[in-house]
């Protein structure tokens, strides 16, 4: 009998999970799982609830994607209710979707991410971590921990809640902007463009160019990717687009949101609590064998920058341009995770912008006329982990009959676990091991931030 | 060397753990110099079997402060609040998941077997496929607030809890005196204008945004109960203020009662009835009453209907 290293729990990571890597007689690795430790049955327990109620209930299911969840709720019950939010509920919405995809980002890369770069993957676990970076590097620190409250604050004020929104609204959005509101969001966006592109370039220096090994070979993996894209011109989309399923090879077909269960399977091990989405449409059945894997592709920011033809902001599709010569399309190294949420980063500060100066944004026409009623209704939006799938059907009085979720983070737990055993097999031979290199295989995990 | 700290989450969303970071730069000097954060799988690595993962009975260091967020849901939260107990000295519960169930306890209206079997047979889930049992944790019956199963020292609730008063705690805590916190109800923290009974008789679904002119202050805008919305701040707990108006209501949008009742062991279903009718307002309006126990629904509060319940009250 071999042994069996525990990693629990896997930290810096946004949810509940394990690493068993199981060694042999000789102290290679036999196997490898990232168990999936938590479930909590938010498709059941919405069922009944008022339709209306629900965006205000399934935000829960993720307090650091709150507004995702919300939003892809509102879509659905949208759809149930069989209305269409006024343009201007639509664009207040979209806008507080990137403005919390600014903070999700600052909040990886900086407090659960970069310790792993600016302290190095083999620094003591004591310091390892954000309160080390603060001391190592307190400046930047100082930098980041504004900006991100920055961004916390500008989405608390203007809708109430940063963390389990509420403004959001089947038909559109609770309250208006006044132009007051305007103005001083457009400043703090125009604050936080300039730290994104500081961001970018600092970590093009002191990140990937100096990992550029790690990068190269750490839970290196070939799958598919899955993203969402603009209608008409194919570029980058993150409130509302078509859903573009990429094969590792850059083949791709776009679907219709409405449609995703002809496209898309879930998977069931018995040993994570997650089910693992996998390609159907392929054809191909579901595998796990990173080197030869069937069915599997990955979602979140590498996915999207993967699959979009551009970006439509303008820094943002410079950015892009330079990752894509550098690594091609689809890139395949999952750091490069890393580097992609950055020009996302970028993007969600731009786009933040754009919203802002759109002159429609402080109509005062947020929310379209609403009765319930018996429906169904599809809301997608891309999450920072990922295409997130809220189906729900309504009865007569518009409460909830049944409803169907695929999370973001789901779409990456086959691809995860694909990663760690890769990295655990290529880092650990003959029984040598140790907590850098165990943090190592965490860190392919962290790089998906799950 | 600050005060040794230990954070841990049970069945948590992460978003308490986001409100402690939402403290903000005030942070910075607590987790740097006042506290010295000894386990946090959220922001540092510290593992329960060694940092190799050879142990096999799970550790977490002594601490002088503990704080867990999220509801008690399965075997494995059982053993980390067990262990939590053990080794901190003061023990806090975070958030309404830890205080009150929160939203998670909804399930514990239903048949959680069921419930969970069904989950797994969705549209897109493969046929066959069955609850996940092998090295994933065992749930429990129900899902439990904290002080269901060990002694809590203090509670703060919020979903997600007010950052300013987690600070507050926090120093309290490192100064030795009793924490300022409000102790009333979300009514009273709120500006809005009330004008006493109207002609209000039933409630209505929040489909229509609420009365109110963009841009002027809250308290221009009518109570959103005499407005004919159920808001539930009358029977929730006080805390969430933070620009001079509760939170939801500063975005024009009625209060759903996640800071818990406003007595630690209250019923918010049972109050929000006695304030309905004293406001002159039909209870039988309300659509799906259980959801009133949304965000307190441990400590029995919220159970199973029985089938014959089920269809009296439809
Ligand atoms: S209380 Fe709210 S914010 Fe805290 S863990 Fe529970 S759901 Fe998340
Ligand atoms: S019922 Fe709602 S709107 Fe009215 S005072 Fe209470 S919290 Fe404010
Ligand atoms: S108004 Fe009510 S639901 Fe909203 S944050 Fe405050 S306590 Fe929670």
């Amino acid at each position: 009998m071999g042994t069996v290293l525990n990693i629990a729990p896997v930290s810096r990571i946004e949810g509940h999970a394990k690493i068993a890597i199981h060694l042999n007689d000789a102290g290679n690795v036999e196997d490898a799982f990232l168990h999936i430790q938590s479930l909590r049955g938010f498709e059941k327990f919405i069922e009944g609830r008022p339709a209306e109620e629900v965006p205000r209930i399934v935000n829960r299911i993720c307090g650091i994607c709150p507004w995702m969840h919300h939003l892809a709720s509102n879509k659905a019950v949208d759809g149930c209710f069989g209305v269409t939010p006024t343009p201007t509920g639509h664009k207040l919405r979209e806008m507080c979707q990137v403005m919390a995809h600014i903070n999700d980002k600052i909040l990886h890369f900086f407090f659960l991410a970069a310790p792993d770069f600016v302290l190095g993957p083999d620094a003591d676990y004591a310091v390892r971590n954000v309160i080390g970076v603060v001391k190592a590097a307190p400046e930047l620190a100082t930098k980041v921990v504004k900006m991100r409250q920055l961004g916390q604050m500008m989405l608390d004020k203007f809708a109430g809640k940063a963390i389990h929104p509420i403004a959001g609204v089947v038909g559109g959005f609770a309250k208006p902007m006044v132009e007051a509101e305007r103005q001083e969001l457009l400043e703090g966006s125009r604050t936080l463009l300039d730290f994104a592109c500081y961001a970018l370039d600092f970590a093009k220096t002191n990140v990937f160019a100096k990992y550029m090994d790690t990068i190269g070979s750490l839970g290196v993996i070939k799958t598919g990717f899955l993203g969402t894209v603009d209608r008409a011109d194919g570029s980058f989309r993150i409130y509302d687009g078509r859903q573009r399923l990429m094969k590792a090879d850059g083949s791709y077909v776009d679907f219709e949101g409405a449609d995703y269960a002809e496209y898309l399977g879930e998977h069931v091990e018995p040993w994570a609590y997650s089910k693992m989405p996998y390609a159907k449409s392929w054809g191909e059945g579901f595998n796990l064998d990173y080197e030869n894997p069937k069915g599997i592709y990955r979602a979140n920011t590498l996915a999207r920058i993967n699959v979009c033809d551009q970006m439509s902001t303008p820094k943002a599709q410079a950015a892009l341009e330079e990752f894509r010569a550098a690594f091609g399309r689809p890139a395949q190294a999952t750091l490069l995770y890393h580097y992609a949420r950055l020009i996302e980063l970028v993007y969600a500060c731009e786009r933040t912008i754009e919203l802002l100066e759109w002159e429609g944004i402080t109509d005062p026409n947020v929310r379209a006329r609403v009765e319930p009623r018996a429906g169904r209704g599809v809301g997608i939006v891309e999450a920072p982990r990922g295409t997130l799938i809220h189906d729900y059907t309504t009865d007569d009085n518009g409460c909830i009959k049944s409803a169907n979720l695929i999370v973001g983070t789901t779409h990456n737990i086959a691809p995860m676990n694909m990663s760690v055993k890769q990295a655990a097999t290529s880092l650990i031979k003959g029984g040598v091991y140790n907590q850098g290199l165990l943090n190592q295989v965490e860190m392919a995990v962290r790089a998906y931030d799950p | 060397m600050g005060v040794p700290t230990a954070l841990e989450w049970l069945g948590s969303c992460a978003g308490c753990e986001i409100a402690i970071l939402n403290i903000g730069e005030a942070l910075v000097p607590i987790i740097t110099e006042a506290l010295d954060i000894v386990h946090a799988p959220v922001l540092m690595d510290h593992k329960y079997f060694g940092q190799c993962g050879e142990g096999v009975t799970m550790e977490i260091p002594e601490a002088t402060v503990g704080i867990v967020t999220g509801g008690v849901g399965n075997h494995e939260h059982v053993e980390v609040l067990e262990e939590m107990r053990k080794k901190c000295k003061v023990l806090i519960a975070l958030g309404t998941c830890a205080t009150h169930g929160g939203i998670p306890a909804l399930m514990n209206g239903q048949d959680r077997k069921t419930s969970w079997e069904g989950i797994y047979q969705t549209l897109t889930t493969d046929p066959g496929a069955t609850v996940p049992t092998v090295e994933v944790p065992a749930p429990l019956d129900r899902i439990y607030a904290c002080d269901e199963k060990v002694k809590i020292d203090m509670q703060l609730p919020g979903c997600p809890p007010n950052p300013a008063l987690i600070a507050e705690v926090i120093v309290s805590l490192l100064e030795g005196r009793p924490p300022v916190l409000p102790g009333k109800s979300v009514c009273d923290t709120c500006p809005t204008k009330r004008e006493g009974k109207g002609a209000v008789t039933t409630v209505k679904r929040f489909i229509t945004n609420a009365e109110f002119t963009p841009g002027e202050p809250i308290s221009e805008m009518r109570c959103l109960l005499e407005q004919g919305y159920m808001c539930m701040g009358p029977v929730t707990a006080a805390g969430c203020a933070k620009l001079g108006a509760p939170s939801c209501i500063s975005a024009r949008v009625p209060c759903r009662g996640c800071f818990g009742p406003v007595r630690k062991d209250g019923n918010q279903l049972l109050d929000m009835m006695n304030a309905l009718a004293s406001n002159g307002i039909d209870f039988n309006s309300v659509v799906d009453r259980r959801s009133i126990l949304r965000f307190s629904g441990a400590h029995g509060m919220l159970r199973p209907v029985k089938k014959r319940i089920e269809e009296e009250e439809s």
